[in-house]
């Protein structure tokens, strides 16, 4: 179909001394509009990590577990896959900061100011579980926080919530704080992100997902929501089942 | 050296609300107008589908649809004493970038401010005298009427749609609506949305508390809808993916919904997108602007000259361009002089969550739209006699609870670890019966000596220019009015019959992390001095009439509402001006 | 006055007037352009014509200049240069090869024109219609566009060819009302048959690109859409719309029951909407009495696997805006239930529309051009099936199923489109 003016505008650009059309769109005359516009979400795909080491990724299942642990309805965080969603979130572009300022000078601030480190989220998990490697290897006995047994495991992760374990060279409160979020962020995401497997945590809670139309439910007071809850990805009831 | 562009009547900076109102009424007058925005088109069969517009982590924790903070931020500090810093991610309120500003991704809470609100200083100071109000509070008459705004008002809200029950008709008080409102002059274009279980609940409890509770005026519509631009919307479906959100099926009005079709077609009007405007030029006698120059992604620079020149951008951007453009004499707080950056405000929110008996209640929290919930105006502006009180100010409160999406909506009873089991189980027990209200006390933020903008002495952006400086903190005014509504909020969570409260009163210092609603207001003020403003009454700059700056800049303090449906009002008010009056006679439309 | 003097003004009226209308009908049928009157009723024409549409690269092109490329199953054939000027256009071109052109197909050096030009349809004008049209095109500016024209592939760039597939398809004549028609339905019949030429879309084609006419007007797979049965059937085509639905979309684009996207969009845009509302009544009266082919096939079971799953989707997926009960909201989101798109025998525009998504047409009477977003990175083949044959079954309708292979042929087909 037709082209619009801003084609015009910008092929008159080569012809015009000068040029008349700067980089950008023209909008005139019409909506725009083009067939693939838009960025639709690119689902995780199951696989190696991208951004941790086996160790590190060994490490993570193992804190996410006890974050969220699991219980005979619901798995826990490393079933769910919240170690895979925070590795993909590491490898992209919120582990790089990427659209943060990053411009110096970075001083330390009051809580009020936010977060101003030079290090971003990904470099914080080298970090942090470099240092809490080196933590649990020297007060238990050279064993890797995985290989913990769970009452130890959760004593470590509240004294850092705490404050009263100390890492080296890295602010264990902050990298636990870092932790429980991108970990419960996982756990309640679009399994489209690696976690929330199976939209476990959604059916956990009774939250139907990613729909757009309950227009028919608004007036339905105190009744409980009967659809299973569906994706971006969509949901098994999709596919045509074969005879 | 900047390419030139040939002249165009009219040239608009920013292409959100206040400039598609702006351009769609100045091409209506036959002029030749050019919109030029810093971010890109959006349009939600493209940019937010229905099909992966509901995505939380995208949109509400990565903030996609935001400026992003690598392209320009502000920098923050609480008191003047301190080293502000960069805002690195946005906490208490976020930017928009892109056609549609704002109105793209706001919930669209539809309020008109009380007709007390425009002459605050007068009517506080009448009640209970000067020495009631705080030595440092800076609160000033606006220069416009309740009155004045009536008639735009009621345009706005026709050109949205807007759903809501009419409190005051013509000066008589209407049962459902809200009777403190200022009088309308018409119903709402379209009935109030239908009220999910628990909104109902607040309703009820309300009135049996004997307060007098009202459907949230809506933006998300709760019928199709064709406005008198013959522009289209659809029925909200209550999908719970509105404020941070785009709209999948054109049913909150927006300027994508509202005007730009119509728009666009004019043969009059332009616009131009990724092309950030970085200066107002202004001629040699400093009172005259001759048009603006703008950067494209290409970085190259361009100038687009105009005879008058509209700066409709956000509120912190609007004061940024009018200090880097030397107009008006920028703030100075110390030596209490100067109008460039002064009467800087925001809100005052807090809420109260509530935990009931989950064999009871099923509240089904994903079910809701944007600007749901049964509220009551009983505390809001001067609705009630402060002087027991101690302090000035107020605003609505509701369940306004606009969804349930679970990475942010997992409430747990006070007393709950924040991890392991109990925190499992607590979340799995609490979900579907509890009540989180988001913005449930929407208090005013009034104006004070050293709560400010003016530019950062250190932090640059990509250009080189520097960045906004927010000197922003909680003065006990507000801190004790909301104590006061947080309590009065609680009592009817309570009255819902909650097992559990959990009040969240808002605590000071002001933490520039947590977010607080997007409405920063002031900065470029208007009122009827011009020593005490940077505008006039009708948006005009004292200092170069062919200029006007349109938006929350303009409020000498923010009320205890949404400011949307104000400036837009303000916006067509603006624009009647223009039309009516200074396109007939270019120059000052009032006696400084 | 006296008789005498009343004989001679009588005779030599008498004269006179044969003379006159003599000299009126040598007058009328040369292009005057200076003949106000003949210029407007050759403007019109060519809107009903829908020249610019294929004369034109729309929106960055010259008007009338050519250039577009038409895709026809035979490869693209490029739409030439029909303003006046001389050396790229038709300026020095007589009134008899224009009118060869338009109506036969006959090029001035007498080389044939391959029907992607509507000869077929055009020959249903008048040959005064046809100057008129030159009339008007004799006014519009003259632009230097040099086109080449013979851009198929072999062996379909043999124009000699031509000859044989005229004498299979073309039947050369001038539209002949029928007296037993109101002048209403003969209007539309005209404007349809002829200048409209929307057999040209809307007729399915034989493997040799010629007009199958048993199925007249029963829809037509074209340029990656299929362009639906317009006629009366109440399954297929018009039979649920009322005439004033018929009119109503053809002035705005957008109806209770639809959106005009796409190629139609383009009709719309160009055309139909700058028509007079009496002809775009006459163009409804003569559709709506156009007989479909009244088929009855087995609605698909609810309890089929396509139909479960595809309700599933559309639950989830498109009920937000065409809602539950499939009826949308008038005027911004089809009607699926009202929708014909939605049981054509070819689902290509239901597929593509799903895959791609589409912006419908702006008017001044409706400016909103609401969009369908894209659902092709979302649904696979079997799911995309699953929802074209619920939408096609469900509320009532009847539709033939549709398999995922149909829907992976769609895919194939879209990939190098631009629209």
């Amino acid at each position: 179909m037709g082209v619009s003016r801003r084609h015009l505008l910008a092929s008159t650009a080569f012809w015009l001394v000068g040029g008349l059309s700067a980089r950008a769109a023209i909008i005139a005359d019409r909506l725009p509009w083009a067939p693939n516009a838009g960025s639709p979400p690119v689902p995780v795909k199951p696989g190696p990590w991208l951004f941790f080491t086996g160790p590190e990724g060994r490490a993570v299942e193992a804190i996410a577990d006890r974050i969220i642990p699991a219980d005979p309805q619901t798995p826990g965080g490393k079933d769910a896959g919240c170690a895979v969603f925070i590795d993909r979130q590491m490898a992209g572009p919120y582990g790089r900061q990427d659209g943060l300022y990053t411009k110096p000078p970075f001083l330390k601030g009051t809580p009020q100011q936010g977060l101003q480190s030079e290090a971003g989220p990904a470099q914080q998990y080298r970090e942090g579980l470099s240092a809490l490697d080196r933590y649990c290897r020297s007060k238990y006995s050279n064993r890797a926080f995985a290989e913990l047994a769970d009452v130890d495991k959760d004593e470590v992760l509240s004294g850092l919530e705490h404050g009263k374990v100390k890492l080296e060279g890295t602010d264990g409160a902050a990298f636990f704080e870092q932790m429980i979020t991108d970990v419960k962020e996982g756990f309640f995401a679009d399994p489209i992100y690696g976690g929330n497997r199976d939209m476990v945590a959604w059916r956990m809670i009774g939250y139907p997902g990613a729909r757009y139309n309950y227009l028919d439910w608004v007036h339905r007071h105190n009744e409980r929501f009967p659809l299973p809850p569906v994706s971006i990805a969509g949901r098994a009831d999709w596919t045509p089942k074969s005879r | 050296m900047a390419h030139k562009l040939p002249k165009k009547d009219v040239v608009i900076i920013g292409l959100g609300w206040t400039g598609s109102i702006m351009a769609h009424e100045l091409t209506d007058e036959g002029l030749d107008v050019i919109a030029i925005e810093r971010g890109p088109w959006r349009d939600a069969p493209t940019q937010y589908p229905p099909n992966y517009a509901q995505d939380e982590l995208r949109y509400r924790i990565r903030h996609e649809l935001f400026l992003r903070p690598e392209q320009t931020t502000f920098t923050f500090r609480n008191k003047m004493d301190q080293t502000a810093l960069p805002i690195r991610t946005w906490g208490s309120f976020m930017p928009p970038n892109g056609v549609g500003g704002g109105g793209v991704h706001w919930n669209a809470e539809t309020w008109r401010f009380l007709p007390s609100d425009f002459v605050l200083k007068t009517h506080l100071t009448q009640r209970y005298g000067a020495s009631f109000l705080p030595e440092d509070m800076t609160i000033q008459d606006w220069g416009v009427t309740y009155d004045d705004l009536e008639p735009h008002y009621d345009t706005f809200e026709y050109l949205c749609g807007t759903s809501g029950t009419a409190g005051n008709l013509r000066g008589k008080i209407q049962e459902g609506g809200n009777p403190f409102e200022g009088s309308r002059s018409r119903p709402y274009p379209t009935p109030a949305q239908a009220q999910p279980f628990s909104h109902t609940l607040f309703g009820k409890a309300a009135r049996e508390l004997g307060y007098k509770p009202f459907p949230q005026p809506s933006g998300n519509l709760s019928k199709a809808y064709t406005n008198p631009l013959g522009v289209r919307l659809g029925p909200c479906t209550y999908c719970g993916f509105c404020e941070w959100f785009g709209c999948g099926n054109y049913s909150k009005a927006s300027p994508q919904t509202t005007i730009l079709p119509v728009l666009v077609r004019k043969s009059n009007f332009t616009a131009r997108d990724n092309s950030e405007v970085t200066r107002i030029n202004i001629d040699r006698s400093g009172k005259r602007a001759t048009g603006v120059t703008f950067v494209d992604t290409a970085g190259e620079e361009w100038e687009q000259p105009a005879d008058l020149v509209i700066l409709s951008a956000f509120t912190v951007f609007n004061v940024q361009l009018l200090l880097l453009s030397k107009i008006g004499e920028p703030y100075d707080p110390v030596a209490n002089k100067g109008v460039i950056g002064r009467n800087f405000t925001h809100q005052t929110i807090s809420t109260v969550n509530g935990f009931f008996d989950n064999k009871k209640f099923n509240f089904n929290p994903f079910i809701a739209s944007g600007s749901i919930g049964m509220c009551i105006d009983e505390f809001n502006g001067d609705n009630f006699d402060h002087g027991p009180h101690g302090f000035v100010g107020g605003g609505y409160m509701g369940q306004v609870q606009t969804n349930g999406r679970p990475i942010q909506t997992t409430p747990v009873p006070p007393g709950t670890p924040t991890w392991g089991a109990a925190w499992k189980a607590a979340v799995r027990d609490n979900y579907l019966s509890s009540v989180v209200p988001g913005t449930g006390v929407h208090g005013s933020f009034y104006s004070y000596r050293d709560v400010y903008l003016d530019l950062d002495p250190t932090y640059r952006d990509r250009f080189g220019r520097p960045l906004m400086r927010i000197t922003m903190d909680f003065h006990d005014n507000e801190i004790k009015q909301n104590a006061f509504l947080t309590d009065r909020f609680a009592e009817i969570i309570k009255a819902m019959g909650a097992n559990q409260v959990a009040k969240v009163y808002r605590k000071a210092p002001y933490d520039a992390t947590q977010y607080q609603t997007t409405h920063v207001c002031g900065g470029a003020i208007m009122g009827a001095d011009r020593p005490t403003s940077a505008v006039n009454r009708y948006l005009q700059s004292w200092d170069v009439p062919n200029l006007f700056v349109t938006g929350a800049s303009a409020y000498p303090q923010n009320a205890g509402y949404n400011p949307t449906g104000t400036l837009c009002a303000l916006a067509y008010w603006s624009a009647a001006a223009i039309r009516n009056q200074y396109l007939k006679n270019p120059g000052p439309l009032v006696d400084a | 006055m006296p008789k005498r003097a009343t004989s001679i003004v009588l005779g030599a009226t008498a004269v006179l007037v044969p003379l006159l209308v003599a000299m009126k009908s040598v007058v009328a049928t040369v292009p005057d352009s200076q003949a106000f009157g003949q210029i407007e009723r050759g403007r019109y024409l060519a809107i009903a014509a829908d020249c610019v549409a294929c004369h034109t690269v729309l929106d960055v092109g010259k008007p009338f200049a050519g250039g577009r490329p038409i895709e026809t199953p035979f490869g693209n054939i490029v739409a030439p240069n029909i303003t006046p000027d001389r050396d790229t256009g038709i300026g020095a071109w007589t009134d008899e090869q224009f009118d060869n052109a338009v109506r036969r197909g006959i090029r001035p050096n007498g080389e044939r024109l391959y029907p992607a030009m509507p000869f077929t349809a055009y020959t249903k004008m008048s040959r005064e219609d046809v100057l008129a049209i030159r009339a008007y095109l004799k006014t519009v500016a003259p632009v230097q566009n040099q086109v080449v024209t013979n851009t198929l592939p072999f062996p379909f760039n043999i124009r000699a060819a031509m000859r044989v597939w005229n004498a299979l398809y073309f039947t050369e004549g001038e539209f002949k009302p029928d007296p037993q028609k109101s002048a209403e339905w003969n209007r539309g019949a005209f404007l349809v048959q002829g200048p409209g030429h929307c057999a040209a879309c809307h007729t399915p084609k034989s493997f040799l690109g010629g007009d199958k006419t048993s199925e007249y007007l029963r829809g037509s797979y074209l340029q990656g859409w299929f362009a639906p049965n317009i006629t009366n059937d109440p399954r297929t085509g018009l039979g649920h719309w009322s005439a004033s639905d018929v009119a109503t979309y053809l002035k705005t684009g957008h109806n209770r029951a639809t959106a005009a996207t796409g190629p139609m969009a383009e009709a719309v845009k160009y055309s139909t909407s700058q028509m007079t509302d009496s002809d775009l009544a006459a163009i409804a009266t003569y559709l709506k009495s156009v007989p479909g082919q009244q088929d009855n096939p087995t609605p698909v079971r609810a309890d089929d696997p396509s139909m479960v799953a595809g309700q599933a989707i559309y639950r989830d997926q498109c009920s937000a805006c065409h809602s539950l009960d499939g009826h949308g909201v008038p005027q911004l989101f089809p009607s699926l239930a009202d929708s014909s798109i939605a049981r054509s025998s070819d689902p290509t525009t239901l597929i593509r529309m799903i895959l791609r998504g589409a912006r419908s047409v702006a008017t001044a009477a409706e400016p909103t051009a609401p969009g369908m977003p894209s659902f092709a990175w979302q649904l696979d083949d079997a799911q995309v099936a699953a929802v074209v044959t619920y939408i096609g079954n469900a509320w009532g309708s009847a539709a033939a199923p549709v398999s995922a292979q149909d829907v992976s042929r769609a895919r194939s087909d879209l990939r190098g489109r631009t629209d």
